[in-house]
């Protein structure tokens, strides 16, 4: 899908400093060599399957499905890797891949501060240092996560520039890099930025879409007819969705974060009401005014709480290959009780919003459709946060 | 003929920038003023944009100050228009790619061509992607200047050999900032710089100090100042234009050779 200056149609490239031109470089060119090579893949595999707890479930959700009365559910359970979301597929990756560069330290940008644990994590795994960025607004909401990365070892940073949020968290990292890149890796959580991170974030995300087609065809001998995830900037939607690209048959759903709606300036859905342009290294679609300033976005979900999307998907919208569809935060809210009740699975505030749509579009689909929802991690880090949004005086 | 050539005709150019509408268009206009009196060669003048990634804290805020007042890209137009009834010095703007492309590009160039500006600075718009604006720049005889890091390495020179107006070299890794000290070989880099192109260049990033400005510029064709004088903006705010005219003519008088 990617053509060799990193484009996806018109979006991608890499409109990043000077400074950052050689490192993007030697990037691309270790991540070629290392792609197929063997040993370099077995290692990953065997980090993927032993530590971090690969393959994932494909759950089948019963009383969900029973609950809704339509299409089968199932859920893929990303939330049961080791710390808790998808984002270690992809940090396991790259900190294996700037270990091979020679590089000794991870930095990283984190919104819910589950792709800023897993950064932490392998850091800590491969023995390198670790510098985690975070708005300072998120770290309070995700207080938790502030506390596991320093367990871990990492230092976290707040960045208390613009909104103090994702986006924020994003351009101080780069920042960083660009005064120091000898020594260190900017191991983006994201399919963003510029290329290659959407291509390599993509790679090493697809393993969710491979098992997908893998368990749903030994489950159900057919593949599904909808695949539904989240999209902040993308990553676990674009690894539910890759090895499905070419299967028409199978509707791909990204469930963007609507805050609290599409008509009020507090949204972060970035394809229903962003328009294209050049930010974060990336051609693509984004919240913004009429002169190109970046629009302070909003929603409940801090890792949905960004003005951008992903290239790749930027693209699959306009050649109609993938929707996107905007989630209220109350939407999201119910869900995230919906899910806990219905099935006993608390899953993150922002799968909630994959949840949430399949709640909507299940029932009018016919009992042998198949719906697959990745649950991209787990909720506990947003507990005391719904508890304050449904009006208890809870805090961690 | 691009204006940019004149101001590098009269020995080592003073290179000073500031944000616009930091803190208000009014007082933009009167720094100018005072910078082209006291001896400032080219002018560089920053659209502020929302997120900066390019630079520190010094100038991130001039930008979040100066988008505040309600400075827009039509305003700083305006602005530019009323300035060049008297300024005759280069100009150049220097933005984010964002800011050309969501205006739209054809119509943000040819009107730099209309109000008197020479040439575009955008730091995220490297060689890899330059094609997105270059061909419009070069219909409106706008030279987009580019940027040459302590990194570029092996890249130099192809930079080099297709520049424009005049080079920008960023003296130190990281964003803008005053430092105390820049450790860069900028010496080499320079080299390649002449072996590959008569174009100018100047030496910007971290120069806060006459002494600095006096060793950059004589690495090179010229200093470009930022922060330093930013700095005395937010420490002054509408009576900064008479100490910023005072700060370029000490580095001025610094560089003359």
């Amino acid at each position: 899908m990617t053509n060799p200056n990193g484009r996806f149609g018109v979006h991608g490239g890499q409109y990043i400093p000077e400074t950052l031109m050689n490192a993007v470089i030697e990037l691309e060119e270790a991540y070629k060599h290392y792609k197929n090579d063997p040993a370099f893949n077995a290692e990953l595999n065997k980090l993927l399957n032993e530590y971090a707890g690969r393959p994932s479930l494909l759950y089948y959700a019963d009383k969900m499905t029973k609950d809704l009365g339509g299409a089968k559910i199932y859920l893929k359970r990303e939330d049961l890797n080791h710390t808790g979301a998808h984002k270690i597929n992809n940090v396991l990756g790259q900190a294996l891949l700037a270990k091979k560069m020679g590089k000794t330290r991870l930095i990283a940008e984190t919104g819910a501060g589950q792709h800023g644990v897993a950064t932490a994590t392998a850091a800590a795994l491969m023995g390198m240092e670790c510098v985690v960025f975070m708005g300072e607004e998120d770290t309070v909401r995700q207080a938790l996560n502030v506390y596991r990365m320093r367990l871990l070892g990492a230092e976290v940073i707040p960045v208390k520039t613009g909104t103090a949020t994702l986006k924020d968290a994003v351009s101080e990292a780069m920042r960083e890099w660009t005064s120091r890149i000898t020594d260190t890796h900017y191991c983006l959580g994201s399919v963003m930025g510029p290329h290659p991170f959407p291509t390599i974030v993509r790679d090493f995300q697809a393993v969710i879409s491979r098992e997908i087609r893998s368990q749903i065809l030994e489950k159900e001998g057919r593949l599904p007819d909808a695949v539904i995830a989240c999209v902040g900037g993308g990553s676990n939607a674009i690894g539910s969705f890759y090895d499905f690209i070419n299967d028409k048959s199978v509707r791909l759903i990204g469930c963007e974060a609507a805050g609290r709606g599409i008509d009020t300036f507090e949204t972060a859905a970035t394809i229903s009401t962003g328009r294209l342009g050049i930010f974060h290294g990336m051609k693509s679609y984004f919240c913004q005014d009429k002169y190109g300033q970046i629009a302070p976005v909003y929603s409940i979900s801090a890792g949905l709480d960004y003005p951008g999307v992903g290239p790749e998907h930027a693209y699959l919208h306009d050649i109609h290959r993938a929707e996107y569809v905007p989630v209220t935060d109350e939407e999201a809210v119910c869900a995230f009780e919906y899910l806990a009740k219905t099935e006993g699975i608390i899953p993150a505030i922002e799968s909630a919003h994959a949840v949430a749509h399949a709640i909507k579009i299940a029932p009018s689909m016919a009992k042998d459709r198949i719906i697959v929802i990745t649950i991209s991690g787990r909720g506990d880090k947003d507990c005391a946060a719904i508890a304050r949004y449904r009006g208890e005086d809870l805090h961690e | 003929m691009n204006r940019i050539a004149e101001a590098f005709k009269n020995g080592k150019a003073f290179i000073p920038f500031i944000t616009c509408g930091d803190p208000d268009l009014e007082t933009t206009g009167k720094i100018v003023r005072e910078m082209v009196k006291n001896g400032a060669d080219l002018i560089e003048l920053g659209i502020p944009f929302s997120d900066p990634t390019a630079e520190g804290p010094v100038i991130q805020n001039a930008n979040i100050r100066a988008l505040s007042g309600g400075v827009t890209t039509d305003r700083i137009f305006d602005f530019v228009r009323d300035l060049r009834k008297d300024v005759t010095v280069p100009i150049v703007f220097m933005t984010y790619a964002n800011v050309v492309f969501s205006y739209g590009a054809e119509k943000f160039i040819s009107t730099l061509k209309d109000i008197g500006i020479d040439g575009l600075i955008l730091p995220d718009l490297p060689y890899e992607e330059k094609d997105e604006f270059q061909p419009i720049c070069r219909k409106y005889d706008i030279a987009l200047i580019s940027l040459i890091a302590p990194t570029s390495a092996n890249r130099i020179a192809m930079i080099a050999k297709e520049s424009e107006g005049f080079l920008y070299i960023v003296s130190s890794l990281g964003v803008t900032g005053t430092r105390s000290e820049i450790k860069t070989d900028l010496a080499s880099i320079v080299k390649i710089v002449r072996e590959n192109t008569t174009t100018p260049c100047a030496i910007g990033f971290g120069i806060s100090n006459p002494e600095q400005a006096k060793k950059m510029a004589s690495l090179s064709d010229g200093a470009i100042v930022g922060s330093a004088i930013v700095k005395i903006v937010e420490k002054e705010g509408r009576n900064a234009p008479l100490k910023v005219g005072e700060f370029v003519k000490e580095m001025k008088n610094a560089i003359k050779e």
